[in-house]
């Protein structure tokens, strides 16, 4: 570990908390219907929109009613994607001539981009054509990301109104949302990135001749092995830095490339690695001001925020210590940190990187429900691959996925302020509104289906040969790459050990049903703790009511994520990551 | 219920055509107009033919090249399967191959310590860097072979050792595919077999071909993508 490194984590953690109040404020602003810089551009394009389509700006949903067209607004666009796989041959914008996409992966795809997972089990430069990433894949970031958002601003409306059924309009919601939000800043986001190096074109690959040769060892179909000779290198192309925009702000991550953000054409530049990484953060940081703003205490968004950078930097520091002490298997290489190298564990890093940022990139982009990848984390070292992991288990709450780590978080607050009750005696109470049963229940009910998933899918995965075939890491590791892999589906992140053979029709199939139970059976239960708490009435703070500012709450809060979580999975990551852990101190190989 | 599949149908084919084709094509256009060289692969271009994109690791041997890290993209360096070797921390596969690495760089560098980039693959197994000390470690076999002093060496890495971006951010590093133009310049003679005398041609991927020819005709009539060597 060096100052440098630190310097560039705590730097990173001070621009999240600098535009924290600006990005809440405009929030709240988009969400309210009040006057912003963008309305004389954009309020014509909205009224637009509402006629073409046929919405009523004026009317209001109940909460049952924002699910379905929620849920419709889903099917149809993941129909949508499917088709646009299936039929990808003789669409235009395809100068490499990719053929359609198979079935099973079309569908696996549609769910994973519809959830706002980006699980990908293909290569994208050799399987999707320009069309597919932008009409069909871009598109889907967009839309998934924004679905979040707004689904975060209701579970806020049910906090903040009281006594009604009115939660909102989910497609007014959704317009402002994309024409507010996120059009303006991917706009100038992917310019900043093409200016760092990231490819924005439509034209066919780039076949370049090699200035040296190589010769590489070339399987026939008769299984001999005969040497070629090199000369050519075909480089991809496509528009890459529209969508890489919108995967990181949308904290979607499904990447042009199969090399995601590590591509030098995705990510080229420690520059455009910053900017990646502070428009993953930007708006769930956001959120918890505008939690703060539209529901009248906006200590209690900072105390929310608190929490979160704690276990943000409590993840980071754990995995930036394990990677910088490298790898002690590697006997006779210099891993030292100097000022001719970074050092560390190198094996799926980029030198223009190093540990640092690929620790914290790691770290952020499973804090957030994001899965963007500047770092191979198959290749992690143990605990430095189990942070990863642990923060997608907690539940992506650590700002966590647009709008999904908001809602996420509520989540847990109430489970902490039920605690808190129990401990007191008294009925809990969260800013204002009576917590009862079903709130608490529904809560439950989100948090087991999650974990219901991830343990289930693994359990059968890891002795079924059907799921122990695809491992590529033996020993304990490969129990990781299941594990991981279901856990990254569950909570819609998107990494992966990368290493396991996704692309089977077992996995394609259960990761695409683990997406879609991690997402919507997520949502609706909280969709129904909006309702529920909308229609309470509000009650005066007492001497009675726990406080859900300062640092007693903040505490209480991280306790509650780190021990539900804790006692959950801990059995399994002790079989996983751990155990490798020991075994590698105590030199042991697979 | 019936209203809002009807909405969900036509907001979805509007949405579709504002965010999945406007927004990328008008991205498109603009970053042509102010970024056209980096909107295309920062492509080098040598006697009209592309010879890489300068963003893009590619692979070297012999001794008078640096020789870029390991690379488990394809048979290394195929930007059409770019990633990494995935293998675990603890995986023989890993270790074994760690292994093999050091024994030949210990043979032609008997003394300095082996930077750890040199033996390990990148995320994306088109790293078009290494990292200075990657570059010292090689500049005595570089020297020897090309009949150079190693300071001569030693100051083109220097001045092709880029820092960290602001002085924080990232990590300094070497790109390896501009050192290695430049020490042919400087010191003339590229080893045997260059392409450009070459007749025959390898086809080496798998996916339906745009056609090399036409994307040669295009490279070289676009002016955005002149030769960066300088």
């Amino acid at each position: 570990m060096t100052a440098l490194g630190w310097f560039q984590i705590l730097f990173y953690l001070f621009v999240i908390f600098l535009i924290t109040k600006p990005v809440g404020i405009f929030l709240a602003r988009v969400f309210e219907g009040e006057k912003t810089f963008l309305d004389s551009v954009l309020r014509p394009v909205e009224k637009l929109v509402y006629r073409l389509t046929g919405v009523d700006e004026k009317h209001e949903m109940r909460w049952t009613e924002y699910a379905i067209a929620m849920l419709l607004f889903s099917g149809v666009s993941m129909v949508l994607l499917y088709v646009l796989e299936r039929l990808q041959r003789w669409m235009p914008f395809n100068p490499q001539k990719l053929p359609n996409v198979d079935p099973t992966l079309a569908f696996g795809t549609a769910a994973s981009f519809t959830t706002n997972t980006n699980w990908q089990a293909y290569s994208g430069e050799t399987t999707m054509s320009y069309l597919t990433q932008m009409a069909g894949l871009a598109y889907h970031n967009f839309v998934s990301a924004a679905v979040g958002i707004v689904l975060a601003i209701v579970v806020i409306r049910g906090i903040a109104r009281r006594e009604t059924e009115e939660l909102g309009n989910f497609w007014v919601d959704m317009t402002r949302c994309l024409l507010w939000v996120l059009l303006p800043v991917c706009l100038v986001a992917s310019l900043a990135l093409v200016s760092q190096g990231v490819v924005q074109n439509l034209e066919p690959y780039t076949t370049a001749q090699l200035i040296v040769p190589h010769t590489e060892q070339v399987r026939g179909a008769d299984g001999k092995i005969t040497i070629e000779k090199v000369t050519e290198q075909v480089i991809p192309q496509g528009p890459v830095a529209s969508q890489e925009a919108i995967k990181e702000f949308g904290t979607n991550g499904g990447g042009f490339f199969n090399a995601n953000s590590s591509h030098p054409f995705e990510n080229p530049t420690p520059l455009s690695n910053f900017l990646e990484m502070v428009l993953i953060f930007a708006i769930p940081s956001g959120l918890t001001y505008t939690l703060g703003r539209m529901s009248g205490s906006q200590r209690h968004g900072w105390a929310v925020w608190a929490a979160m950078a704690f276990l943000f930097f409590a993840g980071v520091t754990t995995t930036y210590w394990a990677e910088a002490r490298g790898n002690p298997l590697l006997h006779g290489v210099d891993q030292q940190a100097s000022a001719m190298q970074a050092g560390g564990n190198m094996e799926g890093k980029e030198v223009r990187f190093g540990v640092a940022d690929s620790a914290l990139f790691a770290t952020i982009t499973t804090d957030a429900s994001c899965g963007a990848v500047n770092s191979m984390h198959d290749s992690d070292t143990p605990l430095g691959g189990l942070v990863p992991l642990v923060n997608i288990m907690l539940g992506e709450v650590v700002f966590g996925g647009v709008g999904a780590g908001l809602y996420g978080i509520v989540v847990f607050v109430i489970l902490a302020v039920f605690i808190a009750g129990l401990m007191v005696g008294r009925t809990p109470e969260y800013l204002g509104k009576k917590i009862e049963a079903y709130d608490v229940k529904m809560a439950m009910l989100s948090i087991l289906i999650l974990t219901l998933t991830i343990l289930g899918f693994s359990a059968v995965a890891a002795v079924e040969p059907f799921g122990t075939s695809s491992i590529t890491n033996p020993g304990p590791h490969g129990l990781s790459q299941i594990l991981y892999a279901y856990t990254s589906s569950a909570g819609n992140n998107g990494s992966a050990f990368a290493g396991l053979n996704a692309n089977t029709p077992w996995y394609n199939v259960t990761t695409a049903v683990a997406q879609l139970l991690g997402r919507f059976f997520m949502i609706v239960p909280i969709l129904a703790i909006a309702g529920n708490l909308a229609r309470k009435k509000t009650i005066p703070e007492s001497s009675g009511t726990f406080p859900v500012t300062g640092a007693l709450f903040s505490t209480l809060l991280v306790s509650t994520i780190v021990i539900v979580g804790a006692l959950t999975f801990f059995p399994a990551l002790s079989l996983g990551p751990i155990l490798e852990h020991l075994l590698m101190l105590a030199g042991k190989t697979f | 219920m019936r209203k809002n599949l009807l909405i969900a149908v036509w907001f979805t084919l509007l949405m579709t055509l504002l965010y999945g084709l406007i927004y990328p094509l008008a991205v498109t256009g603009l970053a042509q107009l102010m970024f056209p060289r980096r909107a295309n692969g920062q492509l080098i271009e040598e006697n009209g033919k592309v010879i890489g994109s300068r963003i893009i690791g590619q692979e070297f041997s012999g001794p008078g090249y640096f020789h870029s890290r390991p690379s488990a993209a394809g048979s290394g360096y195929d930007p059409l399967a770019s990633g990494g070797s995935d293998l675990g921390p603890t995986n023989k596969t890993l270790i074994e191959r760690v292994e093999a690495a050091v024994k030949k760089l210990r043979a032609e560098n008997p003394t300095a310590p082996i930077p750890v980039d040199l033996v390990t693959t990148s995320a994306s197994g088109l790293d078009p860097d290494i990292s200075p000390a990657a570059a010292a470690f090689q500049a005595p076999r570089v020297a020897r072979a090309r009949g150079v002093s190693e300071e001569q060496v030693e100051a083109l890495v220097r001045k092709h050792t880029q820092g960290r971006a602001f002085g924080f951010l990232g990590e300094p590093r070497v790109n390896v595919l501009e050192l290695n133009l430049d020490l042919d310049r400087l010191y003339g003679g590229r080893p045997s077999g260059s392409p450009l005398q070459m007749g025959k041609n390898v086809a080496r991927t798998a996916i339906p071909s745009g056609g090399a020819g036409v994307t040669a005709a295009r490279e070289g009539t676009r002016s955005d993508s002149q030769s960066t060597v300088r």
